[in-house]
C-alpha cells in the first residue's frame, strides 16, 4: 500500500533521528524530502504544500529544536499531521432503524464501483443483512451481466431491467421492491462518469433524488494522480458523496489520492479494496493507515484478525513464549493453523511492522503448499519431540518422513528452519527490527529479489 | 501537421487507401452521442484556445515564480518530480543563458517543443503489416482495454476496410466475453471466446488459429487486467504471449498498454511491469476527455521508451485518435 512513502520517509528521518540535535536547515532538509515522497506518491500537490508547511511550523516549535530527541520528535508531528490529513479516528456506514437502507456508488469509469458492490454486499451479508443490488448501468457493454455474477457469489439479488430502461426509473423500482422484499439495504451500482460529462451528473443527482440514500460513497482507484482533488470536488458538488472507497490498494501504489481526497472534500474514507477476491475488503481505518505510511506497520489490523481465532489469554501467553525462546513445535503448529485461517500469508507479512520498509520482502513468495508439508510433518512427531525439537536425530528423523509422507532431508529442514524461526521471533517479540537475509534462509534458500531502483531526485 | 492514421499504422503490403470516415449506424451508437460529440467539440476548441491559456497562466512575467509555476503546472499534470525537474531546468537554463528570449511566446513555444520531444521518444506505428497482424491488449484493471479494442476494431474495419477478428481471451472478469462480443458486434468484427473460467492461453491459441484459417487482416487479443503486483497473473501473461508466439512465430506483432490518463506515478511501475512480462510496444492512452493530462507518458516514453501510439477519448467507437506529440504538449499545460 503506502509502502514506498513510508520507506522514503523513514529513510529520510533516520537521518535527523539519533542525532543530538537539529537545526532550521535540517528541517528544511527534512520537509524536502518529504515533499518529494509525497508528491511521487500522487498527493496533491496544494495538499502537500500545506502539509510541509504545518509540519515544518511544528517541527520549529520549541520543543524541537534543542529538544533531546528530536528525530523522534519530527517522526511524531508527521505521523500526527497525516492522521489529521486523513481524518482521525475513520467513520462508518448509516443505516435506517426500519425500513431499506440504500447506499449509492458513484464514481469514474473504470474506478472499480461494480465489484466494490459485490464486496460491499457480501461483507454486509456476513454481518447479517438482507442485500438487494440495483443495475443502474445501462451504457457499458454487458455491465448488467456483470453485476448479476458477482452479485450472486456475494449473496445478494440482483434488481435489474435491462439497458432500456431509464437509470432513474430502474432505481426508483428497485427501492420499491427491495422494500416489498424487506431487504435491509440495496446497493445502486451506477455508470462509471466524468466529472465534467453535466449530462451524467445530473442523472446522478436525479438518482439520489428519487432514492435518497443514507449513504453515497466515492469509489477512487488507489492509482489516481493530481486529478483525484478535482474529480473529488465534482462529485461533492452533484453527487454529494459521504464517503470514499479505494480500490486496488492491494497493488503498489503510493495511495496519495486517498490523503488529498480527504484532505480537499473532507469526506472519510470509510472502505478499502484490498484484492480480487471478494473478501478483500475491509473498513478502512486512517489512524492506523499513517501509522503504516511510516513503517510502523499496520499493527492493529493484524491483531483484530488474530483476535478473531485466539484469545487474549492465549496471545499473551504466546508472547512470552516467543520473547523467552519457550516456544514449541506445538505452538507453531497452534499458529501456522491459526495463520492460514487469518488470509494469504503474503497480506499478513505485509502488515507486521516494518516489513514494508524491508525493500526485497515483497518479493519473497510463501507457498501455501508448503505449510501443508509442515504441517503433515509436525503432525508425525510426539508431543515430546514438538516440545524439544532438538533430540529430534537418527531414527526419529526417519520415522516423521515416513509418517508424513517427505523426505529425511525436508525434516531436517523444517526443524532447522524453525531453530532459526525462533530465534528471530525472539528479537522481534523484544522490538527488533528482523534480518531479511534470514527471513530468505527461512523460505528455503529464495532471496529477495533485487530492489527497485530508486527514482532521481533533485 | 498532426498525426494521422495512416502514420499510427503499419499495413505493410495492403493496399488499402484510407476511406472517408463512414458514420456510424445511429442503432450501434452508445446512448450518450450528444455528450461525446460535444465532448469533442470542446476538446479541440482547447487546443485552439491554448496558445492563450498557457501565457496567460505562466509567462505573464518572467521571475523567480515563472519556474515555479511551471513546475506546479507540470506536476498537476503528473508528469511527475522526475520529469518536472528535468524539463523546468533545461527551459530555465535555455532562458537564462540566452538560448531562448526571454518573452512569453517564445518560451511557450520552446516549452512545447521540449515536450514534444520527450513524446515522441522510440515514435513507431503500429505494426499491423502480417498476415495476419496480431495485436495483444494488456494493462491494469478498469483502464480500457477492452472498449479500446472496440474502437481500433471499428477504425480498422471501417476507415481501411480491413478484416478484423477478437480474441476473448479475458476468461477471468464476469461477462467480460459477452462484454467483448458487443464490441465485436458494433465494430463488425468476428468473435474467438470460450467460457468464463477457461485458460486464457487456449482461448489465445484457438484465436490465432481461428485468424489464419479464416484469413483475417487482424487479430486483436484482450486480456484479463491485472495488477502489475500480482506475480502469478504476470506469469500467466507471459505465458499467452509464449502460446501465441508458438502459433505464430513473430506474434504478437505489437503489443500494447492501456494506461488511464488520470493515473498517477504508478503508471510508471505498471509499464515496467509489463513490459518485463511481455514486451511492450505502446500505450494507449485512455479517458483523455476528461481533466487528467496523462503526464506520466512523458516519465513511460523517457525511462522505458516505450510511446503512446493511441488516445481514447470517450466512450464511443470513434473516440480514439493517433497519439500526436505536439498536440499532447499543449494539452498537458492548457487550463480547464
Amino acid at each position: 500500500m503506502f509502502d514506498q512513502l513510508s520507506e522514503r520517509l523513514q529513510s529520510t528521518l533516520s537521518d535527523v533521528r539519533g542525532r543530538g540535535k537539529v537545526s532550521e536547515a535540517d528541517i528544511d532538509k527534512a520537509m524536502r524530502e518529504i515533499r518529494l515522497a509525497l508528491l511521487e506518491a500522487d498527493v496533491n500537490f496544494k495538499v502537500v504544500k500545506t502539509f510541509t508547511a504545518t509540519v515544518k511550523e511544528r517541527c520549529l516549535g520549541a520543543d524541537v529544536l534543542g529538544s533531546l530527541n528530536p528525530g523522534q520528535q519530527v517522526v511524531k508531528i508527521v505521523n500526527e499531521e497525516l492522521t489529521e490529513l486523513m481524518g482521525g479516528t475513520g467513520r462508518d456506514l448509516v443505516f435506517a432503524n426500519k425500513g431499506t437502507t440504500v447506499i449509492m456508488m458513484a464514481g469514474l469509469q473504470g474506478s472499480g464501483k461494480t465489484t466494490a458492490t459485490a464486496k460491499l454486499a457480501k461483507l454486509l451479508t456476513k454481518e447479517g443483512k438482507r442485500v438487494a443490488l440495483a443495475a443502474c448501468d445501462v451504457y457499458r457493454p454487458a455491465a448488467i451481466q456483470q453485476l448479476e455474477t458477482v452479485g450472486k457469489r456475494a449473496g445478494a439479488v440482483v434488481y435489474q431491467q435491462g439497458t432500456d430502461a431509464d437509470p432513474v426509473e430502474i432505481a426508483g423500482w428497485a427501492l420499491k421492491k427491495a422494500e416489498e422484499e424487506n431487504r435491509d439495504v440495496l446497493i445502486v451500482d451506477t455508470a462509471g462518469r466524468l466529472h465534467i460529462d453535466n449530462e451524467l451528473m445530473d442523472e446522478l443527482v436525479r438518482i439520489r433524488k428519487k432514492v435518497k440514500p443514507m449513504n453515497v460513497l466515492l469509489v477512487v482507484d488507489a492509482m489516481t494522480g493530481q486529478d483525484a482533488v478535482g474529480v473529488a470536488e465534482s462529485f461533492a458538488e452533484s453527487a454529494e458523496f459521504d464517503g470514499v472507497i479505494i480500490s486496488k490498494l492491494d497493488g503498489d501504489a503510493r495511495g496519495g489520492a486517498a490523503l488529498s481526497v480527504k484532505a480537499v472534500t473532507g469526506k472519510p474514507i470509510i472502505f478499502a479494496s484490498t484484492g480480487e477476491k471478494l473478501e478483500d475488503f475491509e473498513r478502512f481505518h486512517p489512524d492506523r493507515m499513517s501509522g503504516r505510511i511510516l513503517g510502523m506497520g499496520d499493527v492493529l489490523s493484524l491483531i483484530e484478525r488474530a483476535e478473531e481465532q485466539v484469545s487474549e489469554d492465549e496471545a499473551e501467553e504466546l508472547q512470552k513464549k516467543m520473547a523467552n525462546e519457550t516456544f514449541t513445535l506445538e505452538d507453531f503448529l497452534k499458529q501456522m493453523r491459526q495463520v492460514r485461517k487469518m488470509g494469504p500469508i503474503g497480506n499478513l507479512i505485509g502488515m507486521m511492522p516494518g516489513m514494508g520498509a524491508m525493500k526485497g520482502l515483497k518479493d519473497v513468495d510463501v507457498d501455501d503448499g508448503e505449510l501443508d508439508r509442515v504441517e503433515a510433518i509436525i503432525l508425525s512427531m510426539t508431543p515430546y519431540e514438538r516440545a524439544y525439537p532438538e533430540i529430534i536425530k537418527g531414527s526419529r528423523r526417519r520415522r516423521i518422513a515416513e509418517g508424513s509422507g517427505t523426505k529425511i532431508q525436508q525434516v531436517n529442514n523444517m526443524v532447522k528452519q524453525f531453530g532459526q524461526m525462533r530465534t528471530l521471533m525472539k528479537s522481534m517479540a523484544n522490538g527488533k527490527m528482523p534480518d531479511p537475509q534470514q527471513l530468505a534462509r527461512m523460505q528455503g534458500g529464495k532471496a529477495p529479489r533485487a530492489p527497485r531502483p530508486k527514482i532521481r531526485r533533485r | 501537421m498532426p498525426t494521422t492514421w495512416n502514420d499510427i499504422l503499419d499495413l505493410g503490403d495492403r493496399a488499402t487507401p484510407e476511406i472517408a470516415t463512414a458514420r456510424v449506424e445511429e442503432e450501434a451508437e452508445p446512448k450518450r452521442r450528444g455528450a461525446f460529440k460535444r465532448l469533442r467539440e470542446s476538446l479541440s476548441k482547447s487546443r485552439k484556445a491554448l496558445s492563450e491559456e498557457i501565457t496567460s497562466s505562466l509567462f505573464d512575467r518572467i521571475d523567480e515564480e515563472t519556474w515555479e509555476r511551471l513546475e506546479e503546472a507540470l506536476i498537476l499534470a503528473d508528469a511527475g518530480a522526475t520529469t518536472t525537474a528535468q524539463v523546468v531546468e533545461k527551459l530555465e537554463h535555455e532562458v537564462d543563458s540566452g538560448l531562448v528570449p526571454p518573452d512569453g511566446q517564445a518560451i511557450k513555444a520552446r516549452l512545447i517543443e521540449i515536450l514534444a520531444e520527450i513524446a515522441s521518444t522510440n515514435r513507431s506505428p503500429i505494426d499491423l503489416s502480417n498476415d495476419p497482424a496480431v495485436l495483444l491488449m494488456t494493462g491494469v484493471n478498469g483502464t480500457g482495454k477492452t472498449t479500446s479494442i472496440g474502437k481500433i476494431a471499428w477504425h480498422l474495419k471501417n476507415e481501411f476496410g480491413l478484416s478484423v477478428l477478437l480474441g476473448a481471451a479475458d476468461t477471468y472478469r464476469a461477462a467480460a466475453a459477452e462484454q467483448l462480443t458487443t464490441w465485436a458486434d458494433r465494430a463488425g468484427a468476428g468473435i474467438i471466446r470460450s467460457n468464463e473460467g477457461a485458460d486464457p492461453g487456449s482461448v489465445a491459441y484457438d484465436a490465432v488459429s481461428a485468424a489464419k484459417a479464416r484469413g483475417v487482416d487482424v487479430l486483436i487479443i484482450d486480456t484479463a487486467g491485472r495488477l502489475h503486483t500480482q506475480g502469478n497473473l504476470m506469469d500467466e501473461l507471459s505465458k499467452v504471449r509464449r502460446v501465441i508466439e508458438k502459433q505464430m512465430p513473430g506474434a504478437p506483432h505489437e503489443t500494447l498498454i492501456s494506461i488511464d490518463a488520470t493515473t498517477g506515478q504508478n503508471g510508471l511501475r505498471q509499464a515496467k511491469a509489463f513490459a518485463e512480462a511481455t514486451d511492450v510496444d505502446g500505450v494507449v492512452l485512455t479517458k483523455l476527455d476528461g481533466t487528467a493530462k496523462g503526464g506520466i507518458t512523458l516519465a513511460i516514453a523517457t525511462e522505458l521508451q516505450i510511446p503512446v501510439k493511441l488516445i481514447g477519448v470517450g466512450e464511443g467507437l470513434e473516440d480514439l485518435r493517433p497519439f500526436d506529440p505536439m498536440e499532447f504538449a499543449s494539452a498537458l499545460l492548457a487550463e480547464d
